[in-house]
């Protein structure tokens, strides 16, 4: 039991009883510098590559047993910090190894390196230019957190955040004559609102420009891009007119109604003629595309007063007590019928969106008819009520009468 | 009794049987009209209570294996399915994104909203599409040859 | 026909002597003047708290006191029992109507000085009876657990709070914690359907006993008038004749009643939601509205007392005087009439008349 015990406590404190065995010289010296000298020794604790067993010579080679300055002589093949035009390879050493990657974690990608290459910072690089970004840039040095860690600078809810360092900054994107208002933008939008509330299927940045291979999508490719989450847009968009007439003129599918960045909840009075209209933008009184917004605007707002019309009823006869659950069962079908009404929208076929406005607008007069009926119960109770006051009024003349009989010879 | 009122036109006898009759017949009915309502009250409705927190939602054997079906739950709709292997599952039917009513998709083997493809997993987890949360699970139980789905908490 | 009913009272008189009931019963006699017609009003109160006990007793029947199930139980009452809307409606409506005929009752009393000598237990058991009554209408509004209620009895708990030295245990025990919560419902519910019921039925057989045993107070004026001789002295037997028009009084309520819940039908409202801020307006019933608005108009500083605490002493203070007001006005014992108490009767009256319209604008 005892030697048990001690098997134990050996074999738990190996850890530590090895590295004070191989004693790091690197941790140890840069430890006792000061300011940047010593930021890497004091990060390196949370780093994944800490966790995972690497050490500073993994990256930089040197001899870590070596307590003297030699420790980064090139003899012991110490790789200094990179410039920043060999960082990708500096870190694709590994990374973009299949075989060695496999022995951390089998389930990691390993063309990120390639992918970068084919990205726009990734050219630009190759080229020289060093103020693009390349892998510290977004993952951070030293300190490098696994995607998955919340705190890490590429998890989903910080990407805008990490693209924003040098993407909002409008001095370094004049240079490259590219806005600098993206991110404010995209923070304005529904995705990063639901985004902020915790829900990682909205896309951020990389989820439409990619990450390592970040370009962003061209005018025709869009469509695509938006298309891989909202299917039923991309599609019905593509059979319509639009497509064509879009691509004709050069203009992006989706992005021409619904922004890029700033995507934000669209509302009924988008459709038609008003003031808030997108058709307006390029139609004019009278053209196919003109009335055609019109009359779905008519419609949307024709299957929007029905069912106001109907939740009325149904709230008025429910304060009254009357049974109505199955009714606002049935009105969520004509809430549907409006959903799926914006959805054809997206045809621009006014025929399209009313054949689920009339779907939606008989079923809320069906609706309407179930509410009406059991108000009309509620006033039914009125016509018990007076049978029964006819009784009481019966009674109430017969007690009348028999007061009257009985105290007529007599003094009360 | 013998009155001397030349007020009643009629004879005593015949007034007095009639001012009984009005009084007896009223009285009667009016306790009538009291009473019918507290017994038919008394007995108890077919729905024997609030189906707010729990329902049968269907009969044993009339879902097949692989199949879905829509029931009522209160004032919503909620979703009873029956996975390929037998189990009964059952859902909030109402859609995490804008309140559509989902459908069981047989050949997907998964939950799906109609209104934008939303998908959700027989957990009841969103996995595709914009539904941002997952779909609320309910307690099933099989009583008698009642499938019987109830609501937590 | 007559054969039988002797049978059957020669039966119960050799078991329960109530042949001696029978005989005082048809001895009782009811005074007869020009303000008898205020009798009426206690025999009213009666048979509407009896109608709250049976349809109360009816609903007990369905309904399910816990935050989970009250409001879900109301609406299945109103909406799947057969007539469970017109038990619900009655219930409701009668609460308020017997409230109302209680408070007349009370104040008619005053008015025509039945509290004085020999009546002081009377009076006294009624105005505890008056207040045992409110307290049915505070617990029982809460009972359905809508969103009106609940705030209402926020507020209300919370004037519990301001008497000084058991003002915090005294709302921690109503509320059942600090806060309102379920507990508070079943708290509520039990004093609703056993503490006040066990309580009122103890006080009304002795307000009841003294009543028959004391026979009706004859108001002072109509005394001295017949002792002047300005007027006879009239009776009317209690049975048949006035017990008829009694009767009659209460197949009008049980119209008006019947009419209430079928055209103007008690609204369920909304569940309470804890979390939800107050909507706008909260207000107590009706009964309470002159105490709510009241407390609004008392200053925070009244000379060194704190304003909340020093309304709640007023309202004590008017309670106690109310209270003892046969011992106070003994005068009357002796047939005087002493204006400074009809006065006072006045002043509450328009009091809680224009602090109640108040509240209600």
């Amino acid at each position: 039991m005892k030697s048990a015990l001690a098997s134990i406590v050996l074999v738990l404190s190996a850890p530590s009883l090895t590295a004070a065995a191989t004693k790091d010289s690197c941790v140890s010296c840069h430890s006792t510098l000061d300011g940047k000298l010593a930021a890497p020794a004091k990060l390196f604790d949370s780093d994944i590559h800490h966790q995972a067993g690497l050490s500073c010579a993994d990256c930089h080679g040197g001899d870590p047993t070596d307590e003297s300055v030699d420790a980064m002589s090139t003899a012991h093949g110490f790789r200094s910090a990179p410039k920043k035009t060999q960082l990708p390879d500096f870190c694709g050493r590994c990374h973009s190894d299949g075989t060695y990657m496999r022995r951390f974690n089998p389930k990691l990608r390993t063309d990120q390196l390639s992918q970068y290459w084919t990205s726009v910072h990734g050219k630009r690089l190759k080229q020289g230019d060093v103020k693009v970004a390349a892998c510290v840039d977004c993952h951070g040095v030293h300190n490098i957190l696994a995607v998955a860690d919340t705190r890490a600078p590429v998890y989903p809810t910080n990407v805008a955040s990490t693209c924003a360092q040098c993407h909002a900054d409008a001095h370094t994107m004049e240079g490259y004559k590219i806005p600098s208002d993206q991110v404010a933008r995209y923070r304005s939008s529904v995705h990063a609102q639901v985004l902020a509330q915790g829900d990682t299927s909205v896309p951020t940045c990389s989820t439409c420009h990619g990450n390592h291979g970040a370009v962003p999508p061209g005018v025709d490719s869009v469509a695509n891009v938006c298309g891989t989450c909202h299917v039923f847009f991309a599609q019905l968009f593509d059979k319509s007119p639009h497509h064509a007439a879009f691509a004709s003129m050069g203009l992006p599918g989706c992005v021409q109604c619904h922004s890029n960045h700033e995507v934000v909840r669209p509302s009924d009075d988008w459709v038609g003629i008003g003031e808030k209209s997108v058709c307006v933008t390029c139609h004019v009184p009278g053209d196919k595309g003109y009335v055609a917004g019109q009359k779905m605007a008519d419609d949307l707002a024709k299957l929007r007063a029905a069912s106001a019309r109907v939740d009325g009823v149904l709230s008025s006869a429910e304060r009254s007590g009357m049974e109505v659950s199955s009714a606002r069962v049935e009105l969520a079908d004509v809430n549907e019928a409006l959903i799926k009404a914006r959805v054809n929208v997206h045809t621009f076929d006014p025929e399209e969106v009313r054949k689920l406005t009339d779907q939606g607008v008989e079923i809320s007069q069906k609706v309407y008819g179930a509410g009406v009926a059991a108000l009309r119960e509620r006033d039914l109770r009125r016509k018990g009520l007076g049978l029964s006051l006819l009784f009481i009024v019966f009674a109430l003349s017969g007690l009348y009468l028999k007061i009257r009989e009985i105290e007529s010879p007599k003094n009360p | 009794m013998v009155t001397t009122d030349p007020a009643t036109k009629e004879g005593p006898k015949p007034g007095r049987r009639w001012i009984n009759l009005v009084l007896g017949s009223g009285v009667v009915a009016s306790i009538a009209s009291f009473i019918y309502p507290a017994i038919r009250y008394i007995i108890p409705p077919a729905v024997a209570e609030s189906t707010s927190h729990s329902v049968v939602a269907a009969k044993v054997g009339e879902l097949k294996n692989n199949s879905g079906k829509i029931f009522k739950f209160g004032s919503r709709p909620a979703l009873l399915v029956r996975t390929a292997d037998g189990e009964y599952r059952a859902f909030s039917g109402v859609c995490t994104h804008l309140s559509c009513t989902v459908q069981y998709r047989a050949d997907l083997r998964q939950i799906w909203c109609a209104c934008h493809n939303g998908l959700y997993d027989l957990a009841g987890r969103n996995v595709s599409g914009p539904p941002p949360r997952p779909l609320e699970r309910f307690a099933v139980n099989v009583q008698g040859e009642h499938v019987i789905v109830t609501r937590n908490g | 026909m007559a054969d039988l009913r002797r049978r059957i009272l020669n039966w119960l008189d050799e078991r329960f002597g109530a042949g001696s009931v029978e005989e005082f019963l048809r001895h009782k006699t009811v005074p007869w003047h020009r303000h008898s017609i205020w009798y009426y009003f206690g025999g009213m109160t009666l048979f509407l708290f009896v109608v709250q006990v049976l349809t109360g007793i009816l609903l007990l029947l369905f309904y399910r006191p816990t935050a989970n199930e009250a409001f879900e139980s109301s609406h299945f009452i109103m909406t799947q029992v057969r007539f469970g809307w017109l038990i619900h409606c009655v219930h409701s409506w009668s609460a308020n109507l017997m409230i109302l005929t209680a408070f007349v009752h009370m104040f008619s009393a005053y008015f025509l000085k039945a509290y004085r000598k020999p009546r002081e237990l009377t009076w006294i058991t009624g105005v505890l009876l008056f207040v045992l009554v409110l307290g049915f209408g505070f617990s029982g509004y809460l009972l359905p657990w809508n969103t009106l209620a609940f705030f209402a009895t926020r507020v209300g708990t919370e004037m519990a709070g301001s008497v000084p030295l058991i003002g915090k245990w005294l709302l921690v025990f109503l509320r059942g914690g600090e806060e309102v919560t379920g507990a508070t419902l079943t708290r509520f519910f039990g004093f609703h359907v056993a503490v006040l019921p066990g309580l009122v039925t103890l006080l009304l057989a002795v307000h009841l006993f003294l009543v028959q045993r004391l026979g009706m107070s004859v108001p002072p004026g109509v005394e001295r008038r017949i002792a002047e001789g300005k007027e006879t002295a009239r009776f009317m037997p209690f049975f048949p004749n006035f017990l008829l028009r009694d009767i009659m009084g209460w197949y009008a309520a049980l119209g008006v009643l019947g009419a209430l819940a079928a055209l103007f039908p008690w609204e369920l409202g909304t569940k309470a939601d804890p979390f939800v801020p107050a909507p706008a307006g909260i207000r107590p019933e009706w009964y309470f509205l002159f105490m709510f608005q009241t407390l609004k108009y008392v200053p925070a500083k009244f000379l060194f007392l704190e304003g909340e605490f020093a309304g709640l002493l007023g309202f004590a203070l008017a309670a106690a005087v109310w209270i003892a007001v046969p011992f106070l006005d003994y005068k009357a014992g002796f047939g005087r009439v002493t204006r400074f108490f009809t006065g006072l009767g006045v002043f509450a009256l328009v009091f809680i008349a224009v602090m109640s319209a108040l509240a209600l604008r």
